[in-house]
Formats: C-alpha cells, sequence, structure tokens
C-alpha cells in the first residue's frame, strides 16, 4: 500500500495544506483538535472535496485537480471509522456489519465470523446499537468497515469518547487488526501514547500544515518537534527486543542499537519487537558512570544538539550509538557539565518512568 | 349502542376519503419535505408560504377555488372528465382532494421535521462502506424518516376527518356520496329532532380523532427513542 497525499482547501477561515506519503502499517496523523487532522481522513475518504492537489492510493488517483478525477466516496473503497461510531440505529449489529457487503459485491458468512471473533461481538449480533457500550459500539463500527473490505482503513480518534479500560481494549483489538489483518490504518489521534503504541509512520500536523512526517522514531526525536508535542509529553522513541524476563523482579531486559534497558510489567514474549517512548524529563545526564543509585538504565553517549533554553531547562539532543535520545536538564546543569556537543556522557534513565503507556508492540 | 346502517355509511364513506387523501398527498408531501429541508434555491420562502396556505386561509375559499378550478364546466375540468375520465365535482374523489389540500401542511410540516432531523453523517458513513446514492437514500434515509412519514399521514388523516368548509363548497353535502362525519353532523342540527342523532356522531368523531393523535404520538416517541444513542 502506498498512499500519497498532497492537498489544500479552505475551510471557511481554516486553510488546509497538507503533504505527506504513508506506505503500509499504521499512519499516526497525530497533532491538537483544530490541525485539521479529520479534514485529511475526510478528504482521503471523498466526504471532503479539497480544492487542489492530489491523492492516490497506489498510484491509482482518488482525487486528481488537474486530471480532474474524484472518485465518489462510495467507490473509493475506503473504510471509515468515525469517532462516535455512526452505526446505523434502524439496524441490528449484524445488519450493520453487513451492510458494506452487498456492494462489495460479496455475500458468504466467513468472513463475518472472522471477523466477529476477532473483535470479540459474538455475543452481540442480535442487538441494536443503541444497546451498545461506547467501546462495543466502536467494535462494531470497525467490524462493519472491514467487512466492505477496504484497501486503506482510517479510524478518527475511535477512543476519543471512551474511558481508559475500553481504551486499552480498542487498542488491543487495532493492534491485531495491523498485525494479523495486515490492514493499511491511518490512524487520527491527539493522545501521543496511542500514536507511539501504534504506528509505524508519524504526520504531526498543525494549524491545517504538516509539520513533519517519517518513520515514528525519527520524527519524535527531531528537536524541532518537541515544544509542540508538549513539555510534559516530548521525548524519543526507541526500537527494542525484548531479551529476558526478570519474573522474580518484575523487569524485562530489552536490548537495542545503544544497549540495554530495563522496563517493568513488559507484557511481551521475548524475542518480541516493542517501541519505548522515553520522555525528555526522565532522562538526567551525568559526565561519569554513577555508582550506587538506583537508577537501572546507565547508556554511554555523546551530546549531539543542545536545543532552545525555556525558563529553566534546555532539552539535549543525545546520540547512543546511533539512537537519538532527548534529555531534559536545567540550564544551571547544562552550565556546570559544560554541556555541548561531541561532549561523551552517560544518560540514567529510572526504569519505573517506563510505564505501560510508553511501550507498545513494534 | 350499535350503530344504525346510516352511521356505518358515513363513517365508511369518512374512512374512504381520509384514506385516499391521506395516501394521495404523501409523495408530493414527501417531496416537498424533502425540496424544503435539503434545498436552497431561489423563491423557498414563496413555497414555503404557499404550502402553508391552506392552514390559514378559511377552507371556503379552497374549495371555491378547487370548485372553479375542477367543476364540470370549468376548462380544466372538462378536460380531466374528457380526456382522464377523472372528475372531482360532486364526487367523493373531491372530497378526498380538498382534504387532501386542506392537509399537506400537517404532512409536510410533520415529514420536513423528520427529514431535517436524520443525521446525515449517517448517510456518509453509508457512503463510505460502499453505497451508492439510491441506495443510501433506500437503506439509510428512507427508514429513518419513517417514522415521521407515517406521522404525517396520520395528521393528513385525522385533519381529513375533521374536515368541514373546502369540502361542502367544493363538493357539496351528497349522502352516500360526499357526506363525511362533519357534513352529517350539521345536516343532522339542521332539521327538528337531529340532536340525538348529532351527539352520537359527535362522540364518534371525538374518539377518532383522539385515537389517531394517541397514535401518533406513539409513533413520535418510538421515533425518538430510535434517533437518541445510536
Amino acid at each position: 500500500m502506498k498512499l500519497e497525499v498532497s492537498i489544500g482547501a479552505q475551510l471557511g477561515d481554516f486553510a488546509l495544506d497538507a503533504q505527506f506519503a504513508a506506505e503500509g502499517g499504521v499512519t499516526a496523523l497525530f497533532g491538537r483538535s483544530g490541525s485539521g487532522k479529520t479534514s485529511v481522513l475526510n478528504a482521503i475518504a471523498g466526504l471532503l472535496r479539497p480544492s487542489r492537489g492530489r491523492i492516490a492510493l497506489d498510484g491509482e488517483p482518488l482525487y486528481d485537480a488537474q486530471a480532474r478525477v474524484d472518485l465518489p466516496a462510495h467507490r473509493r473503497r475506503v473504510g471509515y471509522v468515525f469517532q462516535e461510531g455512526r452505526l446505523l440505529p434502524h439496524l441490528s449489529v449484524r445488519q450493520n456489519l453487513l451492510y458494506g457487503r452487498r456492494f462489495a459485491g460479496r455475500s458468504g458468512e466467513g468472513e463475518l465470523e472472522r471477523l466477529v471473533s476477532l473483535l470479540g461481538l459474538g455475543a452481540l449480533l442480535e442487538r441494536r446499537p443503541q444497546d451498545l457500550s461506547g467501546g462495543e459500539k466502536q467494535r462494531v463500527a470497525i467490524g462493519r468497515a472491514l467487512l466492505a473490505e477496504p484497501r486503506l482503513l482510517l479510524m478518527d480518534e475511535p477512543l476519543a469518547a471512551l474511558d481508559a479500560p475500553r481504551k486499552s481494549e480498542i487498542l488491543y483489538y487495532v493492534e491485531r487488526l495491523r498485525d494479523e489483518l495486515g490492514v493499511p490504518i491511518v490512524y487520527v489521534s491527539h493522545a501521543l501514547d496511542e500514536v507511539v503504541r501504534l504506528a509505524d509512520t508519524l504526520v504531526v500536523m498543525s494549524e491545517g500544515r504538516v509539520l513533519e512526517s517519517g518513520a515514528v522514531g525519527e520524527t519524535m526525536s527531531r528537536m524541532e518537534l518537541r515544544p509542540f508535542l508538549g513539555r510534559f509529553e516530548g521525548g524519543a522513541v526507541i526500537e527494542a527486543r525484548v531479551a529476558e524476563h526478570d519474573l522474580e523482579m518484575g523487569l524485562a531486559r530489552l536490548e537495542f542499537a545503544g544497549g540495554t534497558l530495563y522496563a517493568p510489567d513488559v507484557d511481551a514474549l521475548v524475542g518480541e519487537r516493542l517501541r519505548v517512548r522515553i520522555r525528555a524529563r526522565d532522562v538526567s545526564l551525568a559526565l561519569a558512570p554513577p555508582e550506587s543509585i538506583s537508577m537501572l538504565n546507565v547508556l554511554a553517549g555523546k551530546v549531539a544538539a543542545l536545543g532552545e533554553p525555556s525558563g529553566a531547562s534546555v532539552d539535549v539532543q543525545l546520540d547512543v550509538a546511533g539512537t537519538a535520545l532527548i534529555a531534559r536538564v536545567t540550564r544551571k546543569s547544562a552550565a556546570a557539565l559544560r554541556l555541548a556537543p561531541g561532549l561523551p556522557v552517560y544518560a540514567l534513565i529510572k526504569s519505573v518512568a517506563i510505564d505501560r503507556h510508553s511501550v507498545g508492540w513494534a | 349502542m350499535p350503530l344504525t346502517p346510516a352511521e356505518l355509511e358515513i363513517l365508511g364513506l369518512s374512512f374512504k376519503v381520509a384514506l385516499a387523501s391521506a395516501l394521495a398527498s404523501l409523495p408530493l408531501a414527501l417531496g416537498l419535505a424533502f425540496l424544503l429541508a435539503r434545498f436552497e434555491f431561489p423563491g423557498k420562502m414563496l413555497l414555503d408560504g404557499l404550502v402553508h396556505l391552506p392552514l390559514v386561509l378559511p377552507p371556503v375559499v379552497i374549495g371555491y377555488l378547487l370548485l372553479v378550478a375542477l367543476g364540470r364546466n370549468a376548462p380544466l375540468g372538462a378536460f380531466l372528465a374528457d380526456h382522464l375520465g377523472v372528475v372531482f365535482a360532486f364526487r367523493w374523489t373531491g372530497a378526498a382532494l380538498a382534504s387532501a389540500l386542506m392537509g399537506l401542511p400537517l404532512a409536510v410540516r410533520a415529514m420536513r421535521q423528520a427529514v431535517e432531523s436524520v443525521d446525515r453523517r449517517l448517510e456518509a458513513a453509508a457512503a463510505t462502506l460502499g453505497a451508492p446514492p439510491l441506495a443510501v437514500f433506500a437503506s439509510v434515509t428512507l427508514p429513518l424518516v419513517m417514522p415521521g412519514v407515517l406521522n404525517g399521514m396520520l395528521l393528513a388523516f385525522a385533519r381529513s376527518l375533521g374536515e368541514f368548509g373546502a369540502t361542502i363548497t367544493f363538493v357539496s353535502n351528497i349522502p352516500g356520496e360526499t357526506q363525511t362525519l362533519p357534513l352529517a353532523i350539521y345536516s343532522l342540527t339542521q332539521v327538528p329532532g337531529g340532536d340525538a342523532p348529532a351527539m352520537r356522531l359527535c362522540v364518534l368523531a371525538i374518539l377518532l380523532s383522539l385515537a389517531a393523535l394517541i397514535v401518533s404520538e406513539l409513533l413520535l416517541r418510538r421515533a425518538r427513542r430510535r434517533a437518541q444513542g445510536a
């Protein structure tokens, strides 16, 4: 799957001007509300007509202003899971699930059964949408979109209306879609933990424009991006492999290019590849390897760049054997340690700072 | 208190006229409802006003205009009679036409409200599932406006049961042909000794109207329940 988006549109006072490309897996459109994420999804689905540009799926144009191509929504075969579910209220769950089948020219219960078991919908089939909980509605909406056999699945903040337990429930199912069905997904979110857990490609949007796009790890570590991600949440993402579980201590040993990382409560098997987000504020720096300290993770690297100071703190980009990390330290410490590009340092990371929300499957 | 054959005939005719008028006005009312709810065009206010006119105009005006337009000697009436074999003047079909016109604003209002309350995002969702526009209309829009359509027809039906002025002016008061319930009551009040039979018919009229309104309210409630939490 290759999705190319390069569109412009004027929506009232709001100017949309978005360019990005994505290949397979999960592409996250990330940004604050009002940044134009949903408008991009609507344009891909054919529910919003841009005024210029081109949208192509595997080289086939869905919209091309110059060539005067504008495929109507029903002929795009692009599935859409809306924030509010949008199940048809006059139909049962089963009828909702099968709605797109007749237009896809398919019938047969085989595919239905597979998705019903994948999404855990067995007990809901004869129910009405108004009798479902929020999480159940979203699962049905996902199943309905997939049964229409889309080439691409769009998901618009499918977790926004749900409480925390329901969120992790749906996230689990979305991961299964990605891993078991191999459906390419464009996933809109303003929650960084969802993005880290799911996405391969990250597209960061602000005020109708794409600020950055690319592989999730690289994009997140780019310095200029972090003020936008928020002071609290900014950081780097590293890809690691589960090497060993210390069941007695409840710790997992993760190996990555830059060394070893201990993380608690990792819910993955040995050998599985994970994506771990390390927030800049959880990383400390030292000039020599410290002794007798509680921090388990001590990584040797060097300073790659210093960011713009902000208040009392400054962000330091590190190069740990090729892997990018970011540390947020006070300006006072930066001056005391004489931090400068090229200086060898040790990055210290508390294991307990890496929680369940920071870890996702790669 | 069994009904007499005369009363049964009056009742049967009233039902026939009301049913015919509700059914006949359905396509026009639904079309107008969609037009007014979904489209912007020049003259929309004027059309809206015209549709509502029977609600405020004296019914006798409607009846008289119908008589002028569709009487046997009127050009249009003669044309319809000669070429299509359709005669409205002094026939029950004329009574149905008159009450259809009088009930049209009620039907259009109920249906328009139903069309406006359809969540268009559901139609968009259906399109992303591969449904072409006509299929979206048939499988999403129409089922969702159905309670409103039924309600509109019921209101038109009930309005027709009570129609008097336009009917008596257009098709007169002919027992067995155009003498519906209100017209029969009127006739009875004009003759000595008609009070008791008139009162019986009044009770019938009250029961019928009440039943229609209750069914209409039940339909509305069901529609509202459906629309919630979807």
